[in-house]
């Protein structure tokens, strides 16, 4: 009991945190006390104090602004990029699990090539063709991170149009659409779901890695990433400029992992420890 | 090694064929997503060459042909290992990547050393244990592993163990004056420039695979045949390391194969921030400066060395579950 409450305290703050970085997000220019792309030469470098309170970085701009309006790109780029990811899985999966026999095969046999190739290597390659923009970023993502979602679905379709109910449904004429549409994949969203909000807090990991290397959303754009780039120059020197926005990307994927994980304790119970 | 083994490795090596054409194919499609042909290099962008040599060059690289012979003639070069020369100092690829290959494959072969070394015992111990602190601590450990990003707690780690107390290096993989080292001071010399790489690059994947550990363990913890050799009088230990254990990793060494383009992948990240000259650090040198040969060459290794990677896994656990080699007949 103490300890179902001592989670639900863990899930209510993963789901507060969040919610303060959407609000950042939605509301950033009422939030952030200055321009974040602003270069102000009389500030370059400095501490954190009552004006800058995360420190300005090496071009003077206020850290604590560039980390609210990094919120805005980086959430973005993990929703979308996880939307795409999962429209796509759920697309082959459901496919895969409901037709079997040579589609099935086929379709999973490509599912094996893609998860062959190093996840970075994948992006990193696909970026160095197309233009580092947010919207491409968030493309390359997501259609190398759709084959855990197509496992997924395809595992519980094969199990769930054995049931009676879509036999039912058949009898009564029901499309092979119809069927997946309306009574395979609703059924089969669960662990869907648990895995997409996993996803967003891997999707922000790589975005963050993508703009920290240079190769993600370009400056003077604020992301999570991008804001560290200048952490490595200044190791040892300006310790604010590392220190916030990594805990701002800790904390974040930290509660969507939190509140995936609970998720999937009421959701799928059996698979409690 | 039996007959089964040996029928199970043969058919395993027929599996990994189709695998091998559909990575070509991807890397191949990638290729043609690069704006412009591979020869504009010599051509379009040298004023000296005229519109005539351009196209003559082109048909001599035999991109006037359809694509499905243009592929054809990519992947016999491709089983040649030839991908053509960089186009940041017209290097041959393949020598490029097999000089970078080695320092590469040392970090994550010893990652996935520690990774399992580590991370097999830690799971043991929370999953006999459950419920007590060092579940806890565990746990929490866990959640953070997944959460952090690895490249910055690569540079907390460089600013506090490198900077601030100075204790190891934080770029490269050896000092200045490795040259005049004996051959003692030159592996310890190795050893200290690779302890922050080879700590980041485990990471993240340690945090798994003592959770995936864990609930191995526990499974198999509860069932009939531990309760069994606990009844006829076996001590704890026995019951836990000799026969619980030996069921509980088995599929943890599928999930150390899954890691590995994980791992691969990963070593762009940390290769560029510690400035280690392998694969990784290549691949990003190679994507900055647009080497499309470079970036595909890397890419296509990238994918086979998974390849292998996974092959190992599978053989590995056949090897210890003979059930596995027999059922899938």
């Amino acid at each position: 009991m103490m300890r179902e409450l001592a989670k639900n305290k863990i899930t209510l703050a993963s789901a507060v945190f969040i919610l303060i970085m959407l609000i950042f997000a939605l509301f950033a220019p009422l939030i952030a006390t200055y321009d974040p792309t602003r270069v102000d030469t009389k500030f370059i470098l400095s501490p954190p104090s009552s004006q800058h309170i995360f420190g300005t970085d090496t071009l003077g701009r206020d850290i604590f602004s560039r980390i609210v309006y990094g919120a805005r790109i980086s959430l973005s780029i993990g929703f979308i990029a996880v939307g795409i990811a999962v429209l796509i899985g759920i697309f082959f999966g459901s496919i895969a699990g409901y037709y079997g026999g040579k589609i099935d095969s086929i379709i999973m046999r490509f599912v094996d090539i893609m998860l062959c190739f190093p996840t970075l290597f994948l992006i990193l390659a696909v970026i160095a063709f197309l233009e580092p923009s947010i919207f491409n970023i968030m493309i390359v993502i997501g259609i190398t991170n759709w084959m855990g979602v197509a496992r997924l679905i395809r595992a519980e379709i094969l199990t769930l149009k054995e049931r009676d109910f879509v036999a039912c449904a058949r009898v009564m004429g029901a499309s092979d659409m119809w069927i997946i549409l309306r009574h395979l994949i609703p059924n089969a969203i669960g662990p869907v779901l648990v895995s997409a909000t996993l996803g967003i807090g891997g999707a922000i990991l790589i975005e963050s890695a993508l703009s920290f290397l240079g190769i993600g959303v370009q400056p003077p754009t604020p992301s999570w990433g991008n804001i560290l780039m200048d952490g490595k120059s200044t190791l040892g020197v300006a310790w604010w400029l590392t220190i916030f926005p990594g805990l701002f990307i800790l904390f974040t994927v930290l509660s969507y992992n939190l509140l995936g994980s609970a998720l999937r304790d009421i959701l799928e119970p059996r698979l409690k420890n | 090694m039996d007959g089964d083994m040996v029928n199970y490795i043969a058919r395993r090596i027929l599996g990994l064929i189709p695998v091998f054409f559909g990575i070509t194919l991807i890397s191949f499609f990638v290729i043609h997503l690069a704006p412009g042909r591979p020869t504009d290099l010599q051509t379009t962008l040298n004023p000296k060459v005229s519109y005539e040599a351009k196209l003559r060059w082109e048909k001599m690289e035999g991109l006037d042909k359809p694509i499905h012979i243009q592929y054809m003639r990519w992947l016999e070069k491709f089983i040649k290992l030839d991908f053509g020369r960089s186009y940041i100092d017209d290097r041959n690829v393949s020598e490029k990547i097999r000089e970078r290959i080695p320092i590469t494959l040392l970090l994550n072969i010893l990652s996935i050393f520690f990774i399992f070394a580590i991370g097999v015992p830690l799971g043991v111990m929370s999953a006999v244990k459950r419920e007590s602190f060092l579940d806890k601590i565990t746990t929490v450990f866990v959640f953070f592993g997944f959460s952090v990003p690895e490249f910055w707690l690569a540079l907390l780690l460089m600013s506090f163990f490198g900077i601030s107390l100075g204790w190891l290096p934080i770029s490269g993989i050896k000092s200045i004056d490795f040259e005049y080292l004996s051959l003692g001071a030159k592996i310890l010399d190795v050893g200290r420039h690779l302890i922050l790489p080879v700590t980041i690059a485990a990471f993240g994947s340690l945090a798994g695979i003592s959770r995936y550990m864990r609930s191995s363990m526990i499974g198999v913890i509860n069932q009939d045949f531990i309760r069994a050799s606990r009844a006829k009088g076996l001590k704890e230990s026995e019951v836990i390391y000799k026969h619980a254990l030996k069921n509980a990793i088995l599929p943890v060494i599928t999930i150390i194969g899954l890691s590995v383009p994980g791992l691969i992948g990963g070593s762009v990240i940390f290769e560029s921030i510690f400035s280690i000259p392998g694969m990784g650090r290549l691949f990003y040198e190679a994507v900055m400066a647009r080497d499309y040969n470079t970036i595909m060459g890397v890419l296509s290794i990238g994918a086979v060395l998974t390849l292998f990677g996974n092959f190992l896994a599978d053989i590995a656990y056949s090897y210890a579950d003979p059930r596995i080699r027999i059922s899938e007949k």
